[in-house]
């Protein structure tokens, strides 16, 4: 078993970590601030190929793996959580469903301007009533000739706004299951511009604030029969499975944010002084110290398994990824907030503050372990694979 | 159109510079990276590669681990990479090093050779001149805007308070600042394709009319006797006096010195 990276995955590191230092770390604090799209560093990312990393090269991509991938929204996310949650839900929740279920004309319509990031990708499955309960769905799709006409409202979708593609989960019709009628779900590929199609409410939120978050609203939105993602009635399963790769994603970006807080927190008791010596030097220190760095280790190789598994995937179409994914998210979320949290701590009065780094951080740990399946659900995941 | 850079794998000099006991570079103790003026001279190829579809080989000398930087530098867009490597070549300085590069050079075929100004660990800046003159092409150094018109470059060479502008005919050499551009990113599927590549790798029997007597340490007329960090200064003399009389002060300082 080699635990060590090849030369071209330590390169790639190489790469982001220059990159996010360089041009990510200096605006992390102003996107917070103001809340605004980091537009100018997307497409300094796309320009560097990062929108397309596991998007294959006849499609535009860069033909990378997922562990490149991963890595990269790791690195991306030690330096600033929003931007890391950009490029996760672009490319896991837009382009990986297209990639996976899309025809070969969609996959040559939509992924070449995803994939070099001309375009921005969105997911739209929760609703106000349809959160964990992804099967509580409410937005409605009808066939009328040779349109689908869309009616009905997301919620909290990442990059909302800023995105130009949308996969979206709707109900077309009900189906019979066991004698009981269930709600026939199904994807659907919508563009920006469509009529009837609009923006409601920015969220305000407590962390990750330069991500778009918006309301999706849909209006007798018609959308060309052709633009199914997938089968009819095969929505649910394309939502789970999409979830399960975007679960990689969120735990790389949870597990960049517990390491950024970490190498903060190194620095900094090196440098502050109480009782005539630096706090480094006090055993509590040195303890917590350990134990935060042993925790983003664990979570680490839970994280780049998760993405070699799913390599695997991408390879042999049966590799089942989805139970390496629901730990590799529970734990490096659940790491990140405690890694957050004691890195404010160890910061003392200053860490509270937001002139610090780790104020921002320990907020944008927060939604790593609800977003993308909560980390209740990813505890369902897991026991359920257990007990089957 | 065809372009040679010439890079270099240098120790990185950020965080510091590391010394062995006997005042040699610990190079295992720093990073390695590929020269920064070296890395804008690449840029600048790129760019002209974008411009007119020109192919681009890169050339290096050095370890068998420099290929690190021929790999860098075909995720940045580089088409070809060369890595000149062999015993008899180790301990070169500025001479034996250019002649060893318009060895390998003279096996390719060139409009343009590109260099860095000068590599972080020796600061000489000669390298890129001395392969001009042993190609018996013509250089025009420190070049700060390159721009291509017809078979000529136009180059504005940098002076600290001026640049001029130069045309010279192709096939030239140009030695390229840092800030002569900023070197673009790597891309991730670029790393990939890297690592698959073949780089070509060069020895001694591969170098084009060159004598042995030109090459490696025995080749080298300049012998480093030792180097050391710098020699931290003494804290200085501090006086309060008036201007006039500061004037004079450093005056007969200088006197007493003998600088004056």
């Amino acid at each position: 078993m080699d635990f060590s990276l090849s030369k071209k995955h330590e390169m790639a590191r190489t790469l982001f970590r220059e990159f996010a230092e360089k041009e990510v770390k200096p605006l992390a604090q102003e996107v917070d601030e103001t809340e605004e799209f980091p537009r100018a560093t997307v497409e300094k990312m796309a320009k560097a190929g990062f929108m397309g990393i596991p998007i294959p090269k006849e499609y535009g991509g860069q033909g990378c793996d997922n562990l490149t991938y991963a890595m990269c929204v790791e690195e991306l996310s030690k330096v600033c959580g929003t931007t890391g949650v950009i490029v996760s839900a672009h490319t896991s929740l837009c382009c990986d469903p297209i990639l996976t279920y899309g025809t070969e004309e969609q996959k040559k319509k939509y992924l070449p301007d995803l994939a070099a990031g001309r375009k921005i990708g969105a997911f739209g499955l929760t609703e106000p009533g349809a959160g964990t309960d992804a099967q509580g769905q409410q937005t409605k799709a009808v066939l009328e000739g040779d349109e689908w006409v869309l009616n009905g409202s997301k919620i909290f979708i990442t990059n909302g706004k800023e995105a130009d593609v949308y996969v979206i989960i709707a109900v077309t019709g009900t189906v019979e299951k066991r004698g009981r009628k269930q709600k026939e779900i199904s994807a659907f590929i919508v563009e920006k511009g469509t009529p009837g199609f609009s923006f409601g409410t920015k969220e305000k939120k407590m962390g990750i604030r330069g991500s778009s978050t918006y309301e999706l609203i849909f209006t007798d939105c018609r959308i060309p029969k052709e633009n199914m993602l997938g089968q009819q009635g095969k929505g649910f399963g394309i939502a789970m499975h999409t979830l399960d790769g975007g679960r990689i994603g969120i735990a790389a970006q949870a597990l960049g944010l517990g390491e950024g807080a970490l190498e903060r927190t190194v620095d900094y008791v090196k440098e502050r002084k109480q009782f005539g010596r630096s706090i480094a030097q006090f055993q509590n220190t040195q303890f917590q110290l350990a134990d935060m760095a042993t925790k983003a280790q664990a979570a680490q190789l839970l994280v780049y398994k998760a993405a070699k598994t799913k390599d695997q995937y991408v390879k042999d179409h049966k590799t089942a990824y989805g139970v390496e994914a629901a730990m590799a998210k529970l734990y490096a979320a659940e790491m990140a907030m405690e890694v957050t949290t004691k890195a404010v701590q160890l910061h003392g009065g200053y860490g509270y503050t937001r002139e610090y780094d780790v104020e921002r951080m320990m907020r944008d740990a927060k939604i790593t372990e609800i977003y993308e399946g909560t980390s209740e659900v990813q505890r369902m995941v897991i026991s359920a694979a257990l007990l089957k | 159109m065809k372009i040679v850079v010439c890079v270099k794998q240098v120790p990185d000099t950020k965080g510091g510079v590391k010394f062995n006991p006997d005042g040699t570079l610990d190079r295992g103790a720093m990073l390695a990276i590929m020269n920064p003026d070296d890395k804008a001279g690449l840029e600048a190829a790129l760019r002209l590669k974008d411009q007119y579809d020109a192919e681009v080989t890169v050339v290096t000398m050095g370890l068998p681990k420099a290929e690190e930087v021929l790999r860098e530098a075909l995720a940045m867009g580089a088409d070809k990479g060369i890595l000149v490597t062999d015993r008899v070549l180790g301990g070169a300085d500025t001479w034996a090093t250019s002649q060893t590069l318009a060895g390998a050079i003279r096996n390719l075929e060139y409009d343009l050779i590109i260099t860095g100004r000068q590599a972080i660990d020796g600061d000489t800046a000669q390298v890129g001149p001395q392969i001009s003159e042993h190609l018996n092409i013509p250089v025009i150094s420190y070049a700060q805007d390159i721009k291509i018109e017809g078979d000529s470059v136009i180059v504005q060479r940098q002076y600290d308070d001026r640049y001029h502008v130069l045309k010279a005919k192709m096939p030239c050499l140009i030695t390229a600042l840092a800030e002569l551009n900023e070197p673009r990113y790597m891309t991730p599927g670029g790393i990939f394709d890297a690592y698959d590549a073949e780089i070509t790798v060069w020895g001694r029997a591969d170098l084009k009319d060159v004598e042995d007597s030109n090459l490696g340490l025995k080749g080298s007329p300049t012998q480093i006797a030792r180097a050391s960090d710098k020699v931290r200064k003494g804290a200085g003399e501090k006086v309060n006096l008036g201007v006039a009389e500061s004037v004079d002060y450093i005056v007969d300082k200088l006197k007493v010195k003998h600088v004056i």
